[in-house]
């Protein structure tokens, strides 16, 4: 053990709030060195978003961004000058990858299309995280989280279950969607790396943060041209459909397979409103008929969320009960599996932080840094990479290019 | 400059995985060019061949699932049957000449095959094999089974979705594909290790984690603040307004957000400066988020006179971020998707014309994209058997009717 997975990978990140940052993120939990450019001034627009310590807003104590953030190294940077963009042109040279987000036109403005920016690094592999892509009519079209939601098709099917459709259709919980758009640019960037070192080309990756969320659905969306069926949040059958509320929540059934439904049955007791599976195969039974439902939510009323989960799975039931954040946070599997890591940073103290999802052998995801402080390695960059002197760097901050 | 390579071109993976979580990690690498051979039997048979696990759908033989050709495109398919010994050494021959191995067992099931890490590594010491299972394959609830509404509801995700005065959401399965894209990302990172060291390694993937990490702003409130945040429906913490609001139409819905004073002020501006948009109440971002609800109500009497495409260009024109809730039906017919050519066409033998979602990125020297319909099953065993691992037609026909490729 020792090397990272993606040691020496040098990525330069140019964007803000949650996909870019998280994209990148990714990138830097396995070990690839991350330089993270912010706006001078008020730096990345996470700063500004909660959750803060304490509730008390501070640019160098929001969650998301101490989240987003942690192994990169931070600086701050206005490309509009002339001796800003000259650096952004620096760094570029210095890295493999380049993580942008910004809209389309901004990039054309500031010169930096893939096309010139190749010209100074012909091996560059430039990742665009856009809400609509590169090109089409709505290039240049602003959507936050919750429009991506929406406009993924991703909204327009939540909640499913819905017994009319009178209400709104909603987005899905904090800002789910910006962070798998980042997660879907991160496959993407990693093949092309992969390919770069094989082949020694580089590339520009147009990711569509829309494409990137509606191919999560591409099993129900894509039911429309070769069905002619349009899922809708309506209330029919449903993986979700079987959610029952117990004594202190909700706990969630899966019983797919006719063992698992049987297995299920014995759990509640053989009681006799629950028929056994006729079949072994996929039961029909994904939403419980009505009167299954009614005698299911009076036997869970007097359970616990944690009796109804662990007694279900001991008897081989798949079943989950719906954590609260407080129940992630303490839960014993993930603290058992080491999911959590305490970090210091100086502004924002020790702190409980969620590392990755998946267990590496040789080359485990590590914390290196807490994320930065807004300009922290200005000198560090641009004195020791780049080899300003530190009159420069005076003289670039009174200018404000840094 | 565009080519007909693609990025994991040579890369060939060896496939245990079944149902949505596990095809759709491989789906995504098919389409960067790596070649997948998916290991099903008739003793066990991918699900969603059979049937759709959301809609409740059946599929008559084997090869009519559109599910299944949504989620295995670009793939190979053989047939063996892990329960007989000659299949695991054809499963261990195929793992010598594969690069990466994936399943997505209960922990515990490929070990005791004798197809667990220890035991492939052997046989190929660079192999690359992740597992993934609901709460990962370490820790008191390793042996816990569950699907894509069980991750969502274990992660925390499920409690944050929904109505405030409704039950959690899981999601449906584009869970399960978020899961798979995880582990479609720890895979390549596992490649760009080995393409560097040589070593390869086991990969170990919680799909429970892999939709906490989704979330992690919302955990770190909890742990900055004690704060478990509960479900408000399209609600923002900060943000106002920020929800669907109903146009002209059956069922159709504009979402809207705006993130400051000077949205806010193009907002106005753009719906015309009505009265009741240049109240002071609604002129500050606290303001706003305070008398949400009543800017809620009064923003829908405005949208519902529009249809949900008029307020995207009004206001996206006045760079307000407006966009509709697209069903698949407006998604399918939508012209800034068609122009940049986000389905594909293809011929299934058995179903016919399809149209599936084309790759979601654009890689400019290599794009990623679909070569072929989903396999029809055990399409592949003369060549994965045959050219592969170089049998004879005889050995095959053998293997078949002793019921190992079977």
């Amino acid at each position: 053990m020792g090397e990272k997975a993606l040691e020496g990978t040098k990525v330069l990140e140019y964007a803000s709030s949650v996909s870019g940052p998280y994209c990148s993120k990714l990138l830097a939990d396995l070990g690839a060195e991350v330089i993270k450019i912010e706006r001078t001034g008020g730096g990345d627009e996470a700063r500004r978003r909660g959750p803060f310590l304490n509730d008390i807003p501070n640019p160098e104590r929001s969650g998301l961004f101490l989240y987003l953030n942690i192994n990169k190294r931070g600086i701050t940077l206005d490309p509009k000058t002339q001796t800003g963009r000259k650096i952004f042109l620096e760094l570029l040279r210095w890295a493999d990858i380049l993580i942008e987000d910004k809209p389309p036109k901004e990039m054309e403005e500031l010169g930096f299309t893939y096309e010139n920016l190749k010209e100074v690094n012909p091996a560059l592999i430039m990742t665009s995280i856009t809400p609509f892509g590169q090109t089409g009519p709505y290039r240049d079209y602003k959507a936050y989280n919750l429009n991506l939601s929406h406009g993924a098709g991703a909204g327009y099917l939540t909640p499913g279950g819905s017994p009319n459709l009178e209400r709104e259709p909603l987005k899905g919980g904090g800002l789910f969607d910006d962070y798998t758009a980042g997660l879907s640019a991160a496959v993407a960037t990693l093949a092309a790396f992969y390919y770069r070192e094989v082949s020694g080309i580089g590339q520009h990756i147009d990711a569509s943060k829309q494409q990137s969320v509606m191919d999560y659905d591409r099993v129900e969306l894509d039911m429309y041209p070769n069905t002619g069926v349009v899922r809708t949040r309506l209330k029919g059958k449903s993986l979700g459909g079987a959610m029952t509320r117990c004594k202190d929540g909700y706990v969630m059934p899966m019983a797919l397979l006719g063992p698992q439904w049987d297995a299920f049955i014995d759990f509640l007791g053989n009681p006799d409103w629950g028929e056994k599976a006729e079949s072994t195969g996929l039961t029909a039974t994904l939403e419980p008929s009505e009167e299954f439902s009614r005698h299911l939510s009076e036997w869970m009323s007097s359970r616990t969320m944690e009796e109804v989960y662990h007694g279900a799975q001991a008897k081989r039931v798949p079943m989950a009960m719906v954590s609260s954040t407080a129940d992630v946070m303490n839960s014993p599997q993930y603290k058992a599996r080491g999911f959590f890591t305490e970090i210091e940073h100086p502004e924002a103290g020790r702190l409980k932080y969620p590392i990755a999802p998946y267990k590496f052998s040789e080359t485990p995801s590590v914390v290196e840094r807490p994320a930065p402080l807004l300009g922290q390695h200005n000198e560090e960059v641009f004195s020791r990479l780049l080899g300003y002197t530190r009159g420069d760097l005076v003289r670039m901050r009174e200018a404000g290019i840094i | 400059m565009e080519t007909n390579k693609r990025p994991l071109d040579g890369i060939r993976v060896i496939d245990f995985s079944q149902v949505w979580a596990g095809p759709y990690a491989t789906l995504l690498l098919a389409l960067m060019g790596a070649e997948v051979i998916k290991v099903e039997s008739r003793k066990r048979i991918d699900g969603s061949r059979l049937s759709s696990l959301t809609t409740g759908q059946r599929f008559s033989g084997f090869d009519s699932s559109t599910v299944y050709n949504e989620l295995n495109l670009n793939k190979m398919d053989i047939c063996l049957d892990l329960g007989q010994p000659k299949a695991i050494e054809l499963a261990k021959r195929l793992v010598t000449i594969s690069d990466v191995a994936l399943q997505n067992f209960r922990p515990g099931v490929m070990d005791r095959l004798g197809l667990g890490y220890e035991a492939l590594s052997e046989v190929k010491p660079n192999i690359i094999y992740l597992s993934s299972s609901a709460c990962g394959s370490t820790g008191p609830e390793r042996a816990y089974a569950g699907y894509a509404p069980g991750f969502a509801s274990l992660s925390g995700l499920a409690s944050l979705t929904g109505y405030s005065d409704g039950p959690p959401f899981t999601m449906g399965g584009r869970i399960d594909l978020i899961s798979a894209t995880t582990s479609a990302f720890a895979i390549v990172a596992a490649l760009n290790y080995r393409a560097r060291t040589g070593e390869g390694q086991y990969i170990d993937l919680s799909s429970s984690e892999s939709i906490s990490v989704t979330i992690g702003d919302v955990l770190m409130d909890y742990t900055m603040n004690r704060r478990s945040r509960r479900r408000d429906g399209n609600h923002d913490e900060v943000m106002a307004p920020h929800n669907c609001y109903r146009c002209k139409g059956e069922d159709d819905w504009i979402s809207i957000a705006i993130s400051n004073d000077e949205e806010w002020r193009a907002f106005v501006n753009a719906i015309g400066n009505l009265d009741w948009a240049r109240d002071e109440k609604f002129q500050d971002a606290f303001s706003r988020k305070q008398n949400e609800d009543e800017l809620d109500r009064l923003i829908s009497q405005w949208t519902i006179n529009h249809t949900k495409y008029e307020v995207m260009d009004m206001l996206q024109k006045a760079g307000v971020a407006a966009v509709p809730s697209f069903s698949s039906e407006d998604l399918f017919n939508d012209p800034h998707l068609k122009e940049r050519g986000f389905a594909t066409e293809l011929e299934h033998p058995i179903m016919g014309k399809t149209t599936v979602l084309s790759p979601p990125w654009k890689l400019s020297a290599t794009p990623a994209r679909i070569t072929r319909h989903a396999p029809l099953f055990g399409e592949h065993n003369n060549y994965v058997f045959g050219e592969l691992l170089g049998m004879s037609q005889e050995e095959i026909e053998t293997l078949m009717e002793e019921e190992v490729i079977h």
